[in-house]
């Protein structure tokens, strides 16, 4: 039996407790309603639709920008990384504030398709996109592609030395001269096309015998990995083109120290990545948020994609990129579908098998 | 059990709000386990049986142990430096001296990155976060020595105690509390941190978290997996407390009330050497990442540099949303430090711990527990830039509680017993006596969190208001394209924030003794 001074104090501490959590939250409540009142203030009469960005944010501000002058629709921006965005979205589930999500890689979109928080693309806008770019299922919209390749050291590595296939990357000749970023999305198509044309088992052991090449080399993204080789602190690697017209744009061609160079057509190294955009099903402006899609797909978006300094290959209304880059029909990679491709999962578990991950 | 019920029965508030506040920061732990429940568990344990993860855990201590002693070490001698000797220069070196903590780990590590290629692994990891982590043993440590008195030093050295036997025996023992909790935030910020060692090419077990939620598009098995990281951080938790902060408290009665000494040691011939150590430490620490800068700004070959609006706007958001955060955090700590340092029951000082513990998750998971909870609970509020405040003010709560706890640690409860043997209420004895006597480290703790408030990059790019800019996240946008140049600009903005209250804050901190001395 508790005696009676100490069931007074409890309830007395648990009041206390009580009446200061309410206080607390009243505190919090004002304040943050007050916030939600100054941002649900409409600023004017215009449609607002927000776009969840995961694409560079760069291309996407002027894609942005064009798509506001033409529409008089406002796009508020959200940037973030894409796979941190989708997320974000599914934890949102069916109360997100995003209209529209724009994303650099196709697995993403799979994803949250598969979680069902997409709707349907207007027939319209997919059919300005050849249809093995777009959602199997008519959830998203491929915009753009880039292609898989590798960057080599032009100093440390000679045109002798240069690997036919991906899976030659498992060779001893390149221990310590690989470097690997097993964390960027960009690479999980590449192991798909590996596992595919291999089977799991030598997937697995080619994915091992690459980390023991890269030893310490371990980068988190394919921006560092080029900018990586290109300086020489490795020797060559696996990245999508683009990386490495951008790091040429950004340096100057004078301090280029590094090539781009395919593998042999049809090979598992030699992919194309989708870049697409969805409206989500949530979504309360869902006209103007197609309205987006349509636009980037158009043109005119397409056009601002070919002049941009993004190289990435637009892949709507037939626009073809002005960038000096091999032509999008010039390309011979791996036909790994999107469908095969799916959310990426089955790379990721191969990543994690191998200990990449 | 009701012996120690009725002692917290009298001061029924502060145990109450003690518990409400350590019920709001331990939000993220509940999402942990909420989030582990509905992952599966196969998948987890999958992850976690395998050679990889021995090799991360053993990586993350490693570091954790390194980079706390050398923390230690470095912020200490730092703090004794500036606070206790006639250091030439020494106030605008106690500011430069706090600025690395200021400065985003990711513009650290790439600046020493840009500078030495081939860092990398534990050695590289180990200098970059020294050199950014330090400030968090300098400033509660350099709050402690600025409001004890240096005439106990003088007594032992009159006594015959050589300077570095006084040194050991005399300011350390002063400046316990505030040295060790310290270094649990530097090992718990250790714990956590992902930023640095993704570019020094470094992997802990954070990293695998946050491949889980990013690559593997599931968060709950990021949370199941930081609970690995809460066990550690509990681990070091409990050796804080067996190091001794448990037996904590000043034992100095009214000694440290009269006008402090403020006697500063005459360095004589040491002068130059200290001078230098100082100095190479500013120049490694704020040197070389505002170098890369620098660097970053003139040899960009892209000149697209961002507008004035858009960082002043940026500027703007970033200064507006720490300072929030920063005076929210070092309020709400004041209960839990009073509870904990006055009461010393076990439940207060269960609640101190419980409440530092935030800071060993990894800030992206701590970001998806905010959504967690207000996209189910405070729908209107999600994306609000109030909940991003409370957010911030969540994710650094340690650093606030460690150094209100380390200065109050210094004020003798006499004092407030006085206060109310004069019939002072309760509440009148907290505003009149106990918090001016604790503003140094009220100031400290805002200081920190503001600090580290203007860096914060995973919450924030969940959390702000949609369209916002903060600098952190437009750095991150135009670092991530490797466009240098373009997030050069945010960076150094990032650092002027910061330097203008380093500043003020050094030159409030050396009136200190001066304006105590004054008669009352």
């Amino acid at each position: 039996m508790r005696p009676a001074g100490t069931r007074k104090a409890t309830v007395r501490v648990a009041a206390a407790t009580i009446l200061a959590s309410l206080l607390g939250l009243a505190g919090l409540a004002g304040l943050l309603g007050l916030a939600a009142v100054a941002a649900a203030a409409p600023r004017t009469g215009r449609v607002t639709i927000t776009l969840y960005n995961g694409q560079h944010p760069e291309t996407t501000d002027a894609l942005v920008a064009a798509f506001e002058k033409k529409t008089g629709i406002r796009v508020l921006v959200r940037n973030g990384d894409e796979d941190q965005l989708g997320d974000q979205i599914v934890e949102e589930g069916g109360s997100s504030p995003a209209d529209v999500f724009y994303s650099e890689n196709s697995p993403v979109l799979e994803d949250l398709q598969s979680h069902g928080l997409l709707a349907e693309v207007w027939t319209s806008t997919l059919a300005e996109v050849p249809r093995r770019y777009d959602s199997p299922d008519g959830d998203w919209v491929g915009v753009s592609a880039r292609v898989s390749g590798f960057v080599y050291n032009t100093r440390l590595l000679s045109r002798s030395q240069l690997p036919r296939s991906v899976l030659d990357l498992a060779s001893p000749r390149y221990a310590g001269k690989l470097g690997l970023a097993p964390t960027e999305t960009d690479f999980q198509p590449v192991v798909m096309a590996v596992e595919r044309a291999v089977g799991h088992a030598r997937a697995l052991r080619w994915l091992e015998a690459l980390d023991r090449n890269a030893g310490s080399h371990v980068y988190p993204d394919n921006e560092t990995l080029t900018a990586a080789v290109n300086s020489g602190q490795v020797a060559i690697g696996v990245i999508d083109n683009y990386y490495w017209y951008r790091l040429r744009y950004d340096l100057g061609a004078s301090h280029m120290r590094s090539a781009f160079a395919y593998f042999a057509p049809r090979d598992a190294g030699y992919v194309v990545d989708v870049s697409g955009a969805a409206v989500l099903r949530s979504s309360r402006h869902r006209r103007a948020a197609e309205e987006l899609l349509g636009f980037l797909v158009s043109r005119r978006g397409e056009e601002i994609l070919a002049h941009s300094q993004s190289y990435e290959y637009p892949l709507g209304s037939g626009v073809k990129t002005a960038q000096p880059i091999r032509p999008f029909d010039e390309l011979r990679p791996d036909p790994l579908t999107i469908a095969e491709l799916g959310d990426g999962h089955a790379a990721l578990a191969l990543l994690q098998e191998a200990q990449l991950l | 059990m009701s012996a120690r019920l009725r002692r917290s029965a009298r001061r029924p508030w502060l145990v109450g709000a003690s518990l409400a506040v350590v019920a709001l920061v331990l939000l993220p732990l509940a999402f942990l386990f909420l989030q582990s429940a509905n992952s599966g568990w196969s998948h987890v344990w999958r992850l976690l049986w395998r050679h990889l993860t021995l090799t991360l855990l053993w990586n993350t201590v490693q570091l954790a142990v390194v980079v706390t002693v050398a923390s230690a070490v470095v912020g200490t001698g730092a703090a004794w430096a500036t606070e206790r000797t006639r250091l030439p220069a020494r106030r605008a070196l106690a500011a430069l001296v706090v600025l690395p903590v200021a400065i985003p780990d990711f513009v650290v590590a790439s600046g020493w990155v840009s500078l030495f290629p081939s860092l990398h692994g534990l050695p590289g990891a180990s200098i970059v976060l020294t050199l950014g982590l330090y400030p968090l043993v300098y400033l509660p440590v350099a709050a402690s020595l600025r409001s004890s008195d240096a005439a106990q030093e003088e007594v032992a050295r009159s006594l015959g105690l050589g300077p570095w036997r006084t040194f050991f025996r005399v300011t350390l023992h002063q400046v316990r509390v505030a040295l060790l909790g310290g270094c649990l935030l530097v090992a718990l910020y250790l714990l956590a941190e992902f930023g640095a060692f993704s570019i020094l090419r470094f992997q802990t077990f954070t990293t695998e978290i946050y491949a889980e939620i990013l690559v593997g598009f599931d968060p709950a098995a990021g949370a199941a997996l930081s609970l690995v990281l809460v066990v550690l951080g509990i681990a070091v938790l409990a050796g804080e407390w067996a190091a001794g902060s448990g037996s904590q408290g000043s034992r100095a009665g009214l000694a440290s009330t009269r006008p402090r000494s403020t006697a500063r040691s005459r360095l004589g011939r040491a002068k130059l050497p200290l001078l230098a150590a100082v100095g190479i430490l500013v120049a490694l620490g704020v040197g070389v990442p505002v170098g890369a800068i620098v660097y970053w700004l003139v040899a960009e070959q892209r000149t697209t540099l961002p507008g004035a609006a858009s960082l002043a706007s940026a500027a703007w958001h970033t200064f507006s949303y720490s300072a929030v955060a920063a005076a929210l955090a070092s309020v709400i700590a004041l209960p839990v430090a009073i509870l904990s340092v006055r009461r010393r029951s076990r439940l207060a000082l269960a609640l101190e711990r419980a409440g530092m513990l935030v800071q060993a998750i990894p800030g992206l998971v701590v970001a998806f527990a905010l959504v967690y909870f207000s996209v189910r609970y405070a729908r209107f509020a999600y994306q609000s830039a109030a909940l991003l405040v409370v957010g911030y003010s969540v994710m650094f709560f340690p650093l606030a509680l460690v150094a209100v706890r380390a200065s109050l640690a210094r004020v003798p409860p006499r004092l407030e017993e006085i206060g109310r043997s004069l019939g002072l209420r309760p509440t009148l004895v907290l505003v009149r006596v106990t918090v001016p006597l604790v503003l140094p480290g009220l100031l400290a703790g805002f200081f920190l969190v503001f600090l580290t408030a203007t860096t914060e990059l995973a919450a924030t790019l969940l959390l702000v208001p949609n369209g916002v800019q903060t600098l952190a996240t437009q750095f991150w946008a135009d670092s991530a394209e490797l466009a240098y140049g373009a997030a050069a600009p945010f960076a150094a903005v990032m650092l002027a924030v910061a330097v203008v209250p380093t500043y003020l804050l050094s030159r409030w901190f050396d009136r200190l003794p001066s304006r105590r001395a004054r008669p009352a």
